[in-house]
C-alpha cells in the first residue's frame, strides 16, 4: 500500500526553527504515532508530509516517490482533521465523494466506494444529512469515511479525536484501530495524548521542541524511556524524579520510578504525609509530600485506605528505577 | 430580589427601545416627508406639508410629470448599470484580495492590507480633480464605465477590511481538506469560501450599494451629459435657480428610493439566510 520517508526535514518560520532535521522510515501498513506536548513541531510535520505546508530543506517520500514539488491532491495521502472539517453545504453523501469527482472518477465507480465506506463506518442512514445535522461523532465517522474512500497510500490523522468527549473518544480509538487492521494501510497519527499514542500505535516518535527524542515500540518507550523528557511525557500519572544524594548512591544524576512501582510498606525508605487521595475504583493514587524530594504519586490497589494528613512509607521496586545522567539521557 | 430584577430590566429594555424608535423616527422623517408631499397638490405641499394626502390634495401630477416629461427611464436604468457593475466588481475583487491576504503568507502582506485598507480614511472624492483629467485623458467622460470604475475604486477599500476579517475566520482546515480533495484555488475561494462568508458579503453589498447609488458628485462633474444621467443627477432638472418644481422632484426621489429597496430587501434576505445556514462545527 504505501511507505514514508523522511530525510532530514527542517522548517524554520522567520527565525525560528520549528523542526530541527527530522528522519524516520514508515513501512507499508505500519501505524506511527506523532506525539508530544503543543509547540513541538508534531503537527508541522504531519502538514508537510500532506504537502499543505513546505519544508525548509529535506525529502519527503511516498511510496518511494520523491513528493517534495507535488501538490496535496496528488500525493496519494488522505488526511482527517481535528475539526472534521467537512463541507457545511454539502450532504454526507458529497462530501465522501468530493475528491473522487475532482478526481473524474466515473459515477457508478463513486457510489460504489462511498457505499463501501459507509457500511464499514455505519453512516448509510446518514448519507442524506448535512454535517450540520449530525453529532460530533458522526461527523468525525464521516471524516474518516472520506478519507477511506480515496484508497489512499497514506492516511493522516491530525488530533482526530480532541474534539470529542471523553466516551466517543474511546468509541472511535477503537474504530480507528480495526479500520487500520481491516484495511492494512499505513497510517500516521497526531496527538498529544500518550494514551492515544500508547494504545493505536506500531511505534510512537516522541517529538520535543522540533526534535524527536525516541522512536520505538509503545512498550519500549515505557519500559525503556531513553532520556528524562520521554520517561517524564510517557505514563500517566507521570513518573516520580528524585534527585540529590539518592540518585547520587545510584550511581546517577536523577532517578526515575513509576507511580506503580512504588510499594507501600511500614519500613519504607521514603515517608512523608498523604496530601490527596484519588480513589479511582481499580486503582487508587496517593499524592505524598516528603520533606526530601517534593511529592511522590503512588498508584496502588483499589482496596487501599489512607486518609490524607495520614503518613506513608513506600520503596521502589529496585528492578524498576531507571537512571539518568546529568545530560538528562538514561544510563546503560 | 427576582422581581425587583425584572423591573429594572423591563425599565432597561423599554428605555432601550424608546431610543431606537426616536432614532428610527428620526431616520425615516424626511424619507417619510418626501414620499407624502410627492403624492399632493402643489398647494397643499406649501400649506400643509406635514399632513397625509387627502381627497382634496391627493395629485399625482409630480409622477406623470417625471414619467412623461424627464428621460427618467433613461436615468433609471444609468443608475441600475452603475451601481449593479460596481457592486459586482467590488463584491468579487474585494473578495479575491481579501482572500489573497487572509490565505496566503507572503512578503510585505500587512503593508498591502495596510495600503489597500488606506482608502477607508481618505475619502476618494479629494482626488476629484485628478480623476477628472485622467477621464478626459482616457475619453471616458460621460461613459458608464467612467463611473463604474471610480465606484469600484472608492468600495474597495472597505470591503477589502471587512472581507478579509470574515474569511480569516473560515476554519484552515476545511481549505486544507479541499486541498487534498483536489479542489484548486479557484474551487476552494468560490465554491468553500465564498459560500462562507455570504453574510458578509451581503453587508458590504448593501454598504456598497447605497452611497453609489445616492451620489450626485461624481455623476454631476463625470457623466453629466444626458445619455449618462443617473436618477439623482435627473431628479435636479427639476430644481431651478428660481423656479423649482417640487411635485417632480418629490416624485423623482420617490422613485428612486424603490430600487435600492428592492435591492436591500434581496441582500438581507441573503444577510439571514447565511446567519441562520450553519457554521463548520
Amino acid at each position: 500500500m504505501g511507505s514514508l520517508h523522511l530525510n532530514e526535514i527542517r522548517k524554520t518560520f522567520g527565525t525560528v526553527e520549528v523542526l530541527k532535521g527530522i528522519d524516520l522510515s514508515v513501512d507499508d501498513g505500519e501505524f506511527v504515532v506523532f506525539v508530544g506536548p503543543s509547540g513541538c513541531g508534531k503537527s508541522t510535520m504531519l502538514r508537510i508530509i500532506a504537502g499543505l505546508e513546505e519544508q525548509t530543506s529535506g525529502h519527503v517520500r511516498i511510496n518511494n516517490r520523491l513528493v517534495d514539488t507535488v501538490p496535496p491532491a496528488k500525493r496519494g495521502i488522505a488526511m482527517v482533521f481535528q475539526t472534521y472539517a467537512l463541507y457545511p453545504h454539502l450532504d454526507v453523501r458529497r462530501n465522501m465523494g468530493l475528491a473522487l469527482e475532482q478526481e473524474g472518477i466515473a459515477k457508478a465507480e463513486i457510489t460504489a466506494r462511498v457505499g463501501a465506506a459507509a457500511a464499514m463506518l455505519r453512516l448509510e442512514e446518514l448519507l442524506h444529512r448535512r454535517p450540520a445535522e449530525l453529532s460530533g461523532g458522526q461527523r468525525q465517522r464521516v471524516a474518516i469515511g472520506r478519507a477511506i474512500v480515496r484508497q489512499p497510500s497514506l492516511f493522516l490523522f491530525d488530533e482526530p479525536l480532541s474534539n470529542l468527549d471523553a466516551a466517543l473518544r474511546v468509541g472511535t480509538r477503537i474504530e480507528i484501530a480495526k479500520l487500520h487492521r481491516k484495511l492494512g494501510a499505513t497510517m500516521v497519527y497526531v496527538t498529544h495524548d500518550q494514551v492515544e499514542a500508547m494504545t493505536l500505535a506500531d511505534r510512537i516518535m516522541v517529538f520535543n521542541a522540533g526534535a524527536v527524542e525516541q522512536v520505538g515500540k509503545p512498550l519500549e518507550l515505557y519500559h525503556r524511556p531513553a532520556n528524562l523528557f520521554v520517561a517524564g511525557f510517557i505514563g500517566s500519572p507521570t513518573m516520580n524524579f528524585l534527585a540529590g544524594d539518592t540518585a547520587a548512591r545510584l550511581g546517577a544524576t536523577t532517578i526515575g520510578v513509576r507511580p506503580e512501582h512504588l510499594i507501600i510498606r511500614d519500613d519504607g525508605v521514603w515517608s512523608g504525609t498523604v496530601i490527596h487521595a484519588e480513589h479511582l475504583g481499580p486503582d487508587t493514587m496517593y499524592y505524598v509530600e516528603t520533606e526530601a524530594y517534593g511529592t511522590l504519586t503512588i498508584r496502588t490497589d483499589g482496596d487501599t485506605w489512607h486518609e490524607v494528613g495520614a503518613t506513608l512509607s513506600v520503596s521502589p521496586m529496585e528492578a524498576k528505577i531507571h537512571r539518568f545522567g546529568a545530560d538528562g539521557r538514561t544510563l546503560g | 430580589m427576582s422581581t425587583g430584577k425584572a423591573r429594572t430590566s423591563l425599565l432597561h429594555t423599554g428605555l432601550m427601545h424608546l431610543a431606537l424608535i426616536a432614532y428610527t423616527a428620526l431616520c425615516l422623517a424626511p424619507v417619510v416627508l418626501v414620499v407624502i408631499n410627492s403624492m399632493k397638490s402643489r398647494a397643499a405641499i406649501f400649506s400643509a406639508p406635514m399632513a397625509l394626502p387627502g381627497p382634496k390634495t391627493f395629485d399625482l401630477i409630480g409622477f406623470t410629470t417625471v414619467i412623461t416629461q424627464g428621460n427618467f427611464a433613461g436615468y433609471f436604468s444609468n443608475s441600475l448599470i452603475v451601481t449593479g457593475t460596481s457592486i459586482v466588481a467590488v463584491l468579487l475583487f474585494g473578495a479575491m484580495a481579501a482572500f489573497a491576504l487572509s490565505e496566503y503568507r507572503f512578503r510585505g502582506n500587512t503593508l498591502m492590507g495596510l495600503y489597500l485598507a488606506l482608502g477607508i480614511m481618505i475619502p476618494i472624492r479629494l482626488g476629484t480633480i485628478a480623476i477628472l483629467n485622467i477621464m478626459v485623458a482616457t475619453r471616458l467622460v460621460n461613459t458608464h464605465l467612467g463611473l463604474i470604475l471610480v465606484y469600484t475604486a472608492q468600495g474597495l477599500p472597505l470591503a477589502i477590511f471587512i472581507l478579509s476579517e470574515f474569511m480569516r475566520q473560515v476554519s484552515a482546515d476545511l481549505k486544507n481538506a479541499a486541498r487534498i480533495d483536489g479542489l484548486s484555488e479557484y474551487a476552494i475561494f468560490f465554491k468553500l469560501v465564498l459560500p462562507l462568508t455570504r453574510p458578509a458579503i451581503a453587508t458590504v453589498a448593501v454598504f456598497t450599494m447605497i452611497p453609489i447609488w445616492n451620489d450626485l458628485w461624481f455623476p454631476l462633474i463625470l457623466a453629466p451629459g444626458e445619455a449618462t444621467k443617473t436618477v439623482t443627477l435627473g431628479a435636479q432638472s427639476f430644481i431651478g435657480q428660481y423656479v423649482t418644481n417640487w411635485n417632480a422632484v418629490l416624485a423623482a426621489l420617490t422613485l428612486a428610493i424603490l430600487p435600492v429597496l428592492i435591492l436591500y430587501l434581496a441582500f438581507s434576505q441573503q444577510l439571514i439566510r447565511g446567519l441562520t445556514a450553519g457554521a463548520v462545527k
